[in-house]
């Protein structure tokens, strides 16, 4: 993956692993906690957005129904934890796989409509089906996570868990896309029928993409299930969907570390923000806008790899 | 009631909301066809137009035709500034960047209109009076009469204009093939604008005529935005004829599922069908097909 | 690598009889020729005479209406274009279709694409063999940039780099694919004098390397320079094919340049 990738990974697995020590209180572990979960999900849907050069608008219904399925495997059904995360993962990428396969066939931006239609759905059968879900007033008792007995009940606990699966993410995607397949990936991003041409079944590949990338926000969502032992479908509405994209946005499309920054930054956004009080709402529309209208690479150009502009001699960075 | 007069009631009903439906779906293709963008700030214009009503009626106790007038105006300007400031100062003009700003203008208004006029829902009069009608034994209120009636007016006076004067010929123009539009001497920019500009003026003859029935809050924008994109989608992208048989289907679609399945999912009807089509004819029911095999 | 497997002079590519409508608009009509292997064939003919078409349909790009095309004697109209590429036909575009992306040497990395064969979990993965085959990726991806005098930019962005050597590179893609079959869509529009000529010696070079050429181009100096076998079309159909020397003297071929 490169000299600089393999620093980067090393300064944030560093800075990782002392934050702690420097933080005031529990509250700011939450926020980080919430931070790495969406930074798995922002990072597989920076594969399709990036790579596949395909939208979804509905990935806050892959993270709910990571969430709300191993919750109902765990506690309806008795399963255990892991395997239920696990079963949860893959019946949320065979739905993917049953949405991607006709949409992503056709010429067009079917995907986002499919995907938008999808969340919607979903959320409204989060709510209204109370007796599997719990309805409005959410899921409760879920259990926590542990692994072979050693339980994370802190949110200490907790955060080191989430940020080790946070970075395994991060490097699988790093290597995959300095693979035969990344590279497959944005040929067919940016020049789909050159890629055909060259031998490169880009139909398999898009939906594919999307598959990975609903599995990892089911994988987000579990693992969130499970951290707060509670959840509800608020959490899930179309509105999660605009922000993830929006990470993506922000970090720089095709630009992994981008997307880590941008999950990061918009997580602790709207938490600050809560001091402005009613004003807040209107003050993340704004902020949105102005970086959108902007910065439309990213916030960080030094990183950011947008399709027309990296380095012209020398290694290309990501 | 017989079935049959029930289906009746469900699809006059059905046929209201339709209308409204229609309004917003055209305002989406009138953006769309001219840039190409997706306007998820459309549903907000809805909103306004009911809130600029309560605001000029109600608050400010102006006559209803002057408060009318009013409201269209303002939010025929919001759409105005939202091209000229957003949109046409983004420094990509990458169609997801634009798309991502109208949300970001989506999420601006929401809040602002949080801030003015507070979370709790409000209302206007119907127009003409409460009391219900009688239409071949189905139960019509008034106000979807007027509803009706005006979403007809909308649509007739918006063919005119597409069809009878330059301006609205020059704006298919745009739509049909903005480079030759360019060629011609056809101020594209101008036009752009325009599609804006009218598409508030849209939206707020919506949210006018539906805040009686339905209410309004700041946030309502975002449901009915995204069933007025799905009317068009139904209707085939970009055809005005369809916006309007999006709608009116949707509308209808959506009545039908709350009354004879259940009315707690009856949002979800709306998505339903959207899927539906889009998985059996993916251009829409008026659309043309254009599906290329590579 | 770019040694050919097939024997001399076997038929390579049968067109049959093959048709294909835009509309109401016939861009090929009845077309039928064979090509033998170990050849420079050139495609030539008027404009519109649908010789891009024809590429298109090879390359799977373009449905047929009808008739069947023969890639060593396999029927291939009804494959994806991905799936005909992996078979070992490789094309060029008319204006070349880089990744500009990506690096020059990224490109020809991907035109190995169906050469190779790490998947998802190899790349994710890093494992011991994804790690070799990469490794031979990039060796074999440079000495391809090598052949084709484009080492020295292999860290390029694939835009940054000029007309000439944009063609060139995307021939050096396609030649990643280790194809049996090159298409070139008029290789040299756009070339000066200069680069038409060193383009020219380059085809050649391939052809010695055991390689069959369809050539699609409108520089008749060119075509005539380094064609073994010429086939025109005009209105969609052929009208003569042969040796360039007698094409040159064909009658109907004057005349459909001259003509109509």
């Amino acid at each position: 993956m490169g000299t600089k990738n393999k620093i980067y990974l090393l300064i944030f697995t560093l800075i990782i692993l002392t934050i702690p020590a420097a933080l005031q209180n529990n509250y700011h572990l939450m926020v980080l906690n919430v931070a790495a979960l969406n930074i798995i999900v922002v990072i597989g849907l920076n594969l399709l957005i990036g790579y596949a050069g395909q939208i979804s608008l509905g990935h806050a219904a892959f993270f709910g129904l990571g969430a709300y399925l191993s919750a109902i495997f765990t506690v309806t059904f008795g399963l255990p934890l892991w395997p239920a995360i696990i079963l949860a993962m893959a019946i949320t990428g065979m739905i993917a796989f049953a949405i991607g396969i006709p949409t992503l066939k056709l010429e067009g931006h079917y995907l986002v409509m499919a995907t938008l239609g999808f969340n919607i759905i979903i959320y409204i059968v989060m709510i209204q089906l109370e007796t599997v879900t719990g309805g409005p007033s959410g899921f409760a008792g879920i259990p926590r996570l542990k692994i072979a007995g050693f339980v994370f009940d802190s949110d200490l606990k907790i955060y080191y868990l989430l940020w080790a699966v946070s970075s395994g993410v991060l490097l699988l995607a790093l290597n995959l896309i300095h693979s035969r397949v990344g590279r497959a990936m944005a040929a067919l991003s940016h020049n789909e029928i050159a890629a055909r041409c060259a031998g490169i079944d880009t139909e398999n590949y898009k939906v594919k993409i999307f598959v990975i990338s609903a599995a990892l926000a089911s994988l987000a969502g579990s693992l969130y299930a499970h951290y707060l032992t509670f959840i509800s479908p608020g959490t899930f509405s179309f509105f999660y969907s605009i922000q993830v994209v929006t990470m993506v946005l922000i970090g720089g499309i095709g630009s992994l570390w981008g997307s880590v920054l941008g999950a990061i930054l918009l997580t602790v956004l709207p938490e600050i923000l809560h001091a402005a009080k009613e004003y807040n709402v209107l003050i993340y529309g704004i902020i949105l806008m102005v970086v959108l209208i902007f910065f439309p690479q990213g916030l960080f150009p030094g990183i950011a790899r947008v399709f027309q502009k990296r380095k012209v001699d020398g290694q290309a960075e990501f | 009631m017989t079935l049959s007069l029930q289906l009746f009631q469900f699809i006059l009903s059905g046929l209201t909301t339709g209308s409204t439906y229609a309004l917003i779906a055209i305002g989406f293709s009138l953006i769309h066809n001219a840039t190409g963008i997706v306007n998820f700030a459309q549903g907000e214009f809805v909103m306004l137009g009911g809130m600029f009503m309560i605001t000029f009626y109600s608050f400010l106790k102006l006559p209803m035709l002057p408060a009318f007038i009013l409201t269209v105006f303002s939010v025929a300007a919001v759409g105005l500034l939202l091209e000229i400031g957003p949109i046409r100062r983004a420094k990509s003009k990458e169609i997801l960047i634009l798309v991502m700003i109208t949300v970001g203008a989506s999420i601006s208004i929401k809040g602002l209109s949080m801030v003015l006029w507070g979370k709790n829902p409000m209302t206007l009069p119907p127009f003409s009076g409460e009391a219900p009608l009688f239409f071949y034994g189905a139960v019509i209120m008034p106000q979807s009469i007027w509803i009706f009636g005006i979403t007809v007016g909308v649509v007739f006076a918006l063919n005119y204009f597409f069809k009878r004067t330059m301006t609205g010929k020059a704006m298919r123009a745009v739509a049909a093939s903005r480079r030759s539009a360019m060629l011609t001497g056809i101020p594209v920019d101008r036009m752009i604008l325009l599609s804006f500009t009218l598409s508030g003026a849209l939206g707020a003859v919506a949210g006018m005529v539906l805040t009686p029935i339905t209410t309004t809050s700041y946030d309502v924008g975002v449901m009915l935005g995204l069933k007025g994109f799905s009317a068009a989608i139904l209707g085939g992208y970009g055809s005005m004829p369809g916006a309007v048989a999006g709608g009116l289907l949707l509308g209808v679609f959506e009545s039908l599922g709350a009354g004879l399945i259940s009315s707690e999912y009856k949002d979800a009807v709306a998505f339903l069908v959207l899927l539906i089509i889009l998985f059996l004819k993916p251009s829409g029911i008026l659309g043309r097909g254009r599906l290329r095999r590579i | 690598m770019l040694e050919k497997a097939l024997p001399e002079d076997k038929t390579i590519l049968e067109i049959r009889e093959i048709t294909l409508r835009f509309g109401g608009l016939e861009a090929l009509n009845g077309l039928s020729f064979s090509i033998a292997s170990h050849q420079i064939v050139s495609i030539i003919g008027p404009n519109g005479a649908g010789k891009t078409t024809l590429l298109n349909a090879i390359s799977g790009v373009y449905p047929l209406d009808s008739g069947e095309i023969f890639f060593r004697g396999m029927p291939i109209s009804r494959l994806k274009s991905f799936q005909i590429a992996a078979l070992g036909v490789n094309r060029t575009f008319q204006q070349a279709q880089l990744f500009s992306n990506m690096t020059v040497l990224e490109n020809v990395m991907v035109g190995m694409h169906p050469r190779t064969k790490s998947g998802f979990w190899g790349g994710m993965l890093h494992l011991a063999d994804e790690r070799r085959e990469e490794k031979m990726i990039q060796e074999k991806a440079k000495t391809l940039l090598n052949f084709f005098g484009l080492l020295a930019k292999a860290d390029w962005m694939a835009g940054h780099i000029s007309i000439a050597e944009q063609k060139r590179l995307e021939i050096c893609r396609a030649m990643a694919g280790e194809p049996e079959l090159l298409l070139l869509d008029e290789p040299v529009a756009g070339l000066n004098i200069r680069e038409t000529e060193a383009m020219g010696d380059l085809i050649i070079q391939l052809k010695k390397t055991g390689q069959t050429i369809i050539l699609v181009e409108h520089n008749m100096h060119l075509v005539m320079g380094i064609s073994d076998w010429l086939i025109v079309l005009h209105h969609g159909s052929k009208i003569g094919e042969g040796h360039p020397e007698e094409m040159q003297k064909d009658i109907r071929v004057v005349e459909a340049y001259l003509g109509a």
